[in-house]
């Protein structure tokens, strides 16, 4: 067993590390609480969103992190619902992962409210139309369900269970993700957003975020234990990751292509993809280009091979995938509203005319929290258990063939 | 007609005005002062959905470069009227240009108060509301300032209070972190005044381009008006039902 | 010597412990009450001892018969209590801490957050801003062009 050769938990081998690694993460909550109270006391003015770009930079870091948080579980259903053994012996990981980025997001949700000391409130009043009002039912019902099955996974009296929790909890994760999607794809006055497609392609992002975010954590904590990560365990989570990458791309495509000709949003999609400003750029540079096109080459490259280039593969996607928010979120507020087809429109509150948004430190110290909640509850997790993935290499023999 | 939208626990004042009408109304003109009983709410009485308040804004009266709708507003609610980005407008004069005629138009955009309001269904809370004379609220003891039912607007009709206010007019509480929009000036409202600011300063600046009223009332005015010309609502496509209806256009 | 230390410290905790049930007797027996400046007019809007103890549910319940049914009553209105009680000194009910609406809450560490937006000072020193600053009809461009 490979778990006696190596120092698997970091307990015994680097506590310094270990704290600092704390203290990095701590920094940056520290960062989060000050920009928190500071806009709590001088209000929404000291951030660049306004009446017009309502939703700005935390959002794209909290939509990212609660749509990878439910991405990262998947590799856990591999392992239980299909029966996967190499992916089984990632299943606890991918757990962990999926509670703590799911902390992180809903963080910076609430950091972000008007009256986020209204919290209450929104935990007693429900308005079961609404599906912001239903996400939250999901967020809760996922923290409930993946904490089961952490626990029958880690509890070897429990273990027989795991297989049913796991189902279930592939299945919520599945209807969360549909829910988040919806969030956009339910707002019918918008151009950017009416879309039945929103859904089914939050959960293709979400299983390319949520494998990159894992392939990441996973090497990380290899590295920090001096660990050779197998080379056929490598191939296979960079294969699917490829395949996950490739079927973003397609899924963006047909948003883009359906938008044209049937549903005929012609100029939110010029806005969008050509003349839009920062945004074309950062949907061909950022999204298409550094998260889809350059990490499948790197995969497919001759040095797709090594951990470093799978390392720097997925980290691409994760960047690209908060470009996709961010082209997402704030391009399709950017794009005006169109009150009057067919009429050219101006006023005193920017109709017609593309709005601006220029975020400031605030609340990209509000949106880096969420980073760094999921990375304090991950770190910490991971000391005093035992989340580091253990293969059997049998296993992996046997499933290769 | 008239007499079934009184309800049967009026109080006595309300049912010697109702005598008083029926006794007065065969000579006089019924329709007048039925609708005037029909309307008068006693302040204990909840709002009934009997009624459904509306407006109708005929943008051929409207002047274009006139905002004395939106000044009234700012007074009557204690808006400052600054037009930043972050600043709150409860109405806003909207110039519109045909893209093939060229004709240009002018006309106040505010809350279209919709019979199925986008707002409503998204809120999580449930602060957005309508209430049941068909006026849409926010009822900001409850509202956690999450934005997401201006994402829902389809007309850009809400502000959020982006910073901390001081000396709100003690009428129309206004504070940081809600979401707003205009109120059919629901203090006026019930208060038995029928009217909001907007069309009063609209009136009195001598273009009448703003009608209020019950729309379930057939004779009023509105009602009328709603009958004999033809009226569009912005967004139909969307089919809301909205209580504010422009003619003209 | 230990043996010292030992009934040291069990003394201690046992006045800490009175000290603790004391203390609600304390606020009960009126010790330190805030002094309250006494309402307009003849008599609060309901019993005093029932307005002490009762006024937030009788406010919340009045909330929301306004806000959600139009139910306009002027009893238990906000504005009806800061008629009333307003401080003669700074005109409000929340300016300073022994205003009226405040001494007991910063007495007891209640935090309201009705005046954020609830006017603190009586309907007829309300002074609407003068005339509010509005830019005619304008074309602003945000920080982008026409579509
Ligand atoms: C008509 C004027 C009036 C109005 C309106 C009014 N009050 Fe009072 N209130 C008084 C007076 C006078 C007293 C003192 C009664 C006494 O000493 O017995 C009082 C006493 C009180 C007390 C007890 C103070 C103490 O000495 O302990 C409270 C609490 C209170 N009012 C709260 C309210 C609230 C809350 C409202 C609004 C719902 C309100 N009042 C509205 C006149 C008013
Ligand atoms: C974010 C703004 C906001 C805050 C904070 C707020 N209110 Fe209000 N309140 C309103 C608005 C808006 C109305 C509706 C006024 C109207 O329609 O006349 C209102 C109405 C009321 C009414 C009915 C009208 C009246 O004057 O009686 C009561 C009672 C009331 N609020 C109590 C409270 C109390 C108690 C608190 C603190 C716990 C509070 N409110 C905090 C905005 C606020
Ligand atoms: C006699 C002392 C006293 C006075 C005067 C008083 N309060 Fe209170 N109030 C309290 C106490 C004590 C509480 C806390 C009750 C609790 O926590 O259960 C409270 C709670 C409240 C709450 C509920 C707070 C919450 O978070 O739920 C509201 C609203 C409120 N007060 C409004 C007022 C207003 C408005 C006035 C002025 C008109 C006022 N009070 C004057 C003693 C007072």
């Amino acid at each position: 067993m490979p778990s006696q050769e190596f120092c698997l938990s970091p307990r015994e081998c680097k506590p310094g590390q270990f704290w600092s690694l704390l203290a990095v993460g701590g920094l940056v909550m520290l960062g989060t609480l000050a920009a928190f109270f500071y806009l709590e006391h001088h209000g929404h003015v000291m951030t660049g969103m306004n009446n017009q770009i309502v939703w700005g930079l935390p959002h794209v870091f909290a939509v990212f992190l609660i749509v990878a948080a439910s991405g990262v579980l998947n590799v856990a259903s591999i392992g239980s619902v299909f029966g996967k053994k190499m992916y089984k012996a990632r299943a606890p990981l991918s757990g962990l992962l999926a509670i703590a980025m799911l902390a992180g997001g809903l963080a910076v949700l609430v950091l972000d409210l008007g009256r986020p000391d209204r919290l209450i409130v929104a935990m007693t009043h429900y308005n079961f139309k609404s599906i912001f009002a239903l996400n939250m039912i999901f967020y809760n019902g996922f923290f409930a369900i993946v904490g089961l099955y952490l626990l029958t996974l880690m509890d070897r009296r429990l273990n027989h269970w795991s297989k049913p929790v796991g189902l279930l909890a592939f299945l919520w994760r599945l209807a969360l993700t549909t829910a988040t999607g919806s969030i956009f794809g339910f707002l019918v006055a918008r151009a950017g957003y009416n879309s039945a497609l929103y859904a089914p392609m939050f959960i293709i992002y979400s299983f390319a975020y949520g494998l990159a975010v894992f392939i990441l954590v996973q090497s990380v904590m290899y590295k920090w234990n001096n660990i050779q990560v197998d080379e056929r365990i490598l191939s296979r989570l960079k294969n699917l990751l490829a395949i996950f990458i490739a079927a973003c791309l397609y899924f963006t495509a047909v948003l883009h292509l359906t938008n044209m000709y049937f549903a005929k949003q012609w100029e939110f999609e010029r806005f969008i993809l050509l003349d839009g400003g920062i945004y074309p750029l950062l949907f061909w540079g950022g999204q298409v280009f550094l998260g889809g096109i350059l990490p499948l080459v790197m995969i497919f490259s001759r040095a797709g091979k090594s951990p470093a280039t799978v390392f720097f593969a997925a980290l691409l996607v994760v960047l690209g995938g908060h470009f996709q928010m961010y082209v997402t979120i704030i391009g399709g507020q950017a794009f005006p509203l169109d009150l009057f087809p067919g009429y050219a429109e101006s006023s005193s509150f920017f109709d017609g005319v593309v709005h601006g948004y220029t975020p400031t430190i605030w609340e990209f110290l509000l949106g880096i929290g969420g980073i760094a909640t999921a990375f304090l509850i991950t770190t910490a997790a991971v000391r005093v258990l035992k989340f580091m993935p253990q293969d059997d290499f049998k296993d992996i023999e046997l499933e290769a063939h | 007609m008239n007499e079934q939208n009184l309800k049967p626990d009026s109080s006595d004042r309300r049912a010697f005005l109702k005598a008083g009408a029926v006794a007065t109304g065969t000579a006089l003109a019924p329709g007048v002062l039925l609708f005037g009983v029909a309307q008068a709410r006693a302040p204990g009485e909840p709002a009934s959905d009997k009624v459904r308040w509306g407006m109708i804004i005929d943008t051929t009266k409207c002047a274009s470069g006139c905002s004395d709708c939106v000044t009234a507003c700012n007074t009557e609610n204690g808006l400052s009227g600054a037009t930043g980005p972050q600043d709150s407008q409860w109405i806003r004069k909207l110039n519109i240009r045909h893209l093939k005629s060229g004709v240009e138009t002018s006309l106040p955009m505010l809350c279209q108060h919709c019979e199925h309001p986008p707002c409503v269904d998204v809120c999580p809370t449930g602060a957005s509301m309508k209430r049941a004379d068909g006026i849409v609220l926010v009822d900001r003891h409850t509202c956690i300032g999450c934005r997401y039912c201006m994402m829902a607007c389809p007309y850009k009709a809400r502000s959020f209070v982006h910073e901390p206010l001081t000396d709100q007019n003690p009428e129309v509480p206004r504070g940081k972190g809600c979401v707003e929009s205009c109120t059919f000036c629901v203090q006026k409202v019930d208060r038995g005044e029928n009217t909001t600011a907007c069309v009063e300063a609209c009136n009195a600046a001598g273009h009448k381009a703003m009608l209020f009223g019950d729309l379930n009332d057939p004779q009023s005015e509105i009602a009328q008006t709603m009958k004999t010309y033809a009226t569009t609502e912005v967004r139909a496509d969307l089919r809301l039902n909205t209580g504010v209806r422009y003619q003209g256009i | 010597m230990a043996r010292v230390l030992h009934n040291l410290i069990a003394w201690g905790l046992l006045v800490l412990l009175a000290s603790l049930l004391m203390a609600p007797a304390a606020v009960m027996a009126g010790v330190n009450k805030p002094v309250l400046e006494r309402g307009k007019g003849e008599r609060c809007v309901e019993d005093t001892e029932f307005m002490r103890r009762n006024h937030m549910a009788l406010l919340k319940h009045h909330r929301d018969d306004t806000m959600r049914r139009g139910i306009r009553t002027t009893k238990h209105s906000l504005k009806g209590c800061v008629d009333c009680h307003a401080s003669s000194k700074t005109g409000s009910v929340a300016a300073s801490k022994e205003d009226f609406c405040m001494a007991c809450h910063v007495y007891t560490g209640v935090k309201l957050d009705c005046w954020d937006c609830h006017a603190t000072k009586p309907m007829k020193q309300y002074r609407p801003a003068a005339t509010p600053r509005v830019t005619p009809l304008m074309v602003q461009q945000q920080g982008g062009q026409q579509p």
